[in-house]
């Protein structure tokens, strides 16, 4: 327990930034959009994140890795345009176009690092974010800000009601005066937003530069805490953090006695295995919104 | 009476930027052409956007499809081995994607089944007893049947629980990933990245193509892909096997009300995807190198092999093509990268051509609102 209480800090750190994807994807899939892209928008968040400090950093001091945040996450709404292009506008299939985005970031971020940088990977900085008190990242904090906003949002305001509508059942939503299209184009770019700050809380607390393997699985992780979270902010969170402590105690678990008979890769599997479990174990009620991935037409009933 | 003048209305023939798009969106085949040349053509305004010249992005493929390098006038057809080598694991994991599409399903395990079969191959080159031409062979078929049980079994949740194979795809490409790590770190004498060597009799080298194509790495896995290409052929076109499978992904209730059982249908293309991309990991294990690999990282095989299947429509000649074309796209990599080009840019064009597929759906809804509006002002004229 004692160990358990010693990792929670870095618990925390890895727990942060799929809390903060997921929510994008929360957002994103209520509104009625699939979004199995969080995985390559986090990883344009990371990129801008990392090449943004590494330049403000000596000008700036502390303020630089605030305003990376600010840079991660424009980029990654100005990438998950496209994918609300071709989802929302042109009702594409939205597992080719959200496909299409995460190739997309496996080479734009490197290409882009070879012109800047000329190397494969972003220039290293030298202080990525600082921990507070406890040894908790402000990340920590920035999830738990994105949690009960996004809760909030989607609950609390009639804006929440109408895009959880459009989810739902789009063509009754349009049948109430809701801008169906506005919607799923404001929730996908949140969910960009989002993932792209992801990216960035990342990459400026677990390592010192972008590189190929940076993101690693997180952004699909986040989706997997999505679906086991069954779409709900409660359950998403929850999901996030236990997901978050099977990373950490992958990567950590070697200070932890009793768990040395582990292989890490126990742990690294673990959220894969119970979102598949539990893919067949709530099998007989369908949780996801009902509309998801199906392009909205005005003309159907 | 509006759907007969949308029949009979003969777009005119004058040749301006409509009627050019109207020709290209009118097959699949043509529409694919149209997606490669926009990813091109986007991907050179990208070189030049980034103050390079792209005449060198394409001085490199030029070397890799005909080994000719334009700029020194030498010519080394080993080139033209790597590209074909590099087309074969691209191949068969674009057969993998595009045979579960024709059932309707999105395989996005191809990368975890392709995991798959690369581990059981390694495994069978390490411990299965070391007979000529039977070994290998042994390796490729239990590559190819561990990753079909794979990829069933997301076929079977899909039939059984109604499970999102999208989702399930996703998680069983990083469990994979995980076990065959674990696995692979477990041989005796492995280390964190390589097993011992593997023995010679695991080995797909051909020495005759290696002769041919002057030591390239090209080896008997191309023939493994050309046979792939043309058992797929046969199967979606000539069996009721993929009659069945075909109906079931055209409209599954239609299917399954004229006799077909629809949740086989699943079963079936899913494992039979899967065993496709588990020979491209039994051709990279056996073909590309000579110990076993521990995984640092996804190999991203699969990935390109949506992109592989989505150009190449799905059918077994169109990625066979588009298999060669994306091959040519990784093998110009090297090359670029020595010409001043960063190489990623191979990822872009693809992952460029995997959005204007998804966009494609918009310029026929273009072509159609076109074409409506013509008819309605032909007949306001008629009238």
């Amino acid at each position: 327990m004692r160990d358990l209480i010693l990792i929670a800090p870095s618990v925390l750190m890895m727990a942060a930034p799929i809390l903060i994807a997921a929510m994008g994807g929360l957002v994103s899939e209520r509104s009625g959009v699939s979004n199995i892209a969080l995985e390559g928008l986090m990883g344009i968040g990371a990129f801008t994140a990392a090449s943004a400090h590494y330049f403000m950093e000596a000008p700036l001091g502390s303020g630089s890795v605030w305003l990376a945040l600010l840079f991660a996450a424009i980029a990654g709404m100005a990438v998950s345009l496209i994918h609300a292009f071709a989802s929302v506008s042109l009702g594409a299939d939205q597992v080719i176009s959200g496909t299409g985005i995460n190739l997309l970031s496996i080479g734009v971020p490197v290409f882009l690092a070879q012109i800047i940088f000329r190397m494969e990977r972003t220039q290293p900085f030298r202080i990525g974010m600082m921990p507070g008190i406890g040894g908790v990242y402000p990340t920590a904090y920035i999830a738990l800000a994105v949690v009960l906003g996004t809760w909030y949002v989607l609950y609390k305001r009639p804006f929440g009601l109408r895009l959880r509508a459009c989810g739902e059942h789009p063509q009754a939503a349009a049948g109430a005066g809701i801008n169906v299209a506005r919607m799923r184009y404001i929730a996908v770019m949140a969910s960009g937003a989002l993932s792209g700050l992801a990216g960035a809380c990342l990459v400026l607390t677990q390592t010192i530069q972008y590189t190929q393997n940076t993101i690693n699985g997180a952004g699909f992780i986040a989706l997997a805490a999505v679906s086991f979270g069954r779409w709900s902010p409660k359950g998403v969170t929850a999901a996030s953090l236990l997901f978050g402590t099977a990373v950490a105690l992958a990567i950590y678990m070697v200070n932890v006695e009793s768990l040395r008979v582990l292989p890490p890769e126990f742990f690294s599997v673990l959220p894969y295995l119970i979102t598949l479990a539990t893919l067949v174990a709530f099998s007989g009620k369908d949780w996801a919104p009902k509309a998801i991935g199906k392009p909205f037409d005005k003309g159907r009933s | 009476m509006a759907e007969k003048g949308l029949k009979d209305y003969k777009a005119p023939k004058k040749l301006d930027a409509y009627r050019l798009l109207e020709v290209f969106t009118a097959s699949d085949g043509r529409m694919s052409i149209l997606v490669v040349l926009l990813g091109f053509l986007a991907g050179t305004i990208i070189v030049l956007a980034v103050g390079r010249n792209p005449g060198n992005m394409f001085a490199a493929l030029m070397q890799a499809m005909t080994g000719w390098d334009l700029t020194r006038g030498v010519w080394n057809i080993r080139y033209v081995g790597e590209w074909l080598a590099l087309s074969t694991p691209l191949i068969l994991t674009g057969l993998s994607m595009g045979f579960a599409a024709r059932a309707g399903l999105f395989n996005i395990g191809a990368e975890g089944q392709y995991i798959v079969g690369l581990t059981i191959a390694q495994f069978g080159a390490l411990y299965l007893p070391q007979i000529p031409v039977l070994h290998v062979v042994l390796c490729v078929l239990l590559a190819a049947m561990g990753a079909a049980i794979w990829g069933g079994i997301v076929g079977w949740l899909k039939a059984r629980f109604n499970a999102s194979e999208v989702v399930a795809t996703i998680m069983l490409n990083y469990v994979a990933f995980y076990l065959s790590r674990w696995v692979t770190m477990a041989i005796p004498g492995a280390n964190t990245y390589k097993t011992p060597n593997l023995p010679q009799s695991a080995q797909l080298d051909a020495g005759f193509l290696q002769l041919f194509t002057n030591g390239s790495n090209l080896n008997y896995g191309f023939f493994i892909a050309l046979l792939s290409v043309l058992a797929y052929w046969w199967i979606m076109e000539r069996t009721r096997l993929g009659f069945s499978l075909r109906a079931t992904g055209l409209n599954r209730d239609a299917a399954q009300a004229s006799g077909i059982n629809a949740n086989r249908s699943a079963v079936v293309s899913m494992a039979v995807a899967g065993a496709f991309a588990g020979l491209a990991g039994a051709v990279v294990a056996l073909g590309s190198f000579n110990f076993g690999r521990v995984l640092s990282g996804l190999d991203n095989y699969g990935f390109s092999g949506i992109a592989v299947a989505l150009v190449g429509n799905s059918t077994g000649m169109g990625i066979g093509l588009s298999g060669l074309l994306f091959g040519l796209l990784a093998s110009g990599q090297p090359l670029m990268q020595s010409r001043g080009i960063p190489k990623e840019i191979t990822l872009i064009i693809s992952g460029l051509v995997v959005v204007f597929v998804s966009l494609r759906a918009g310029v026929r809804m273009f072509i159609a609102w076109r074409r409506r509006l013509s008819v309605a002002a032909a007949e306001a004229l008629d009238a």
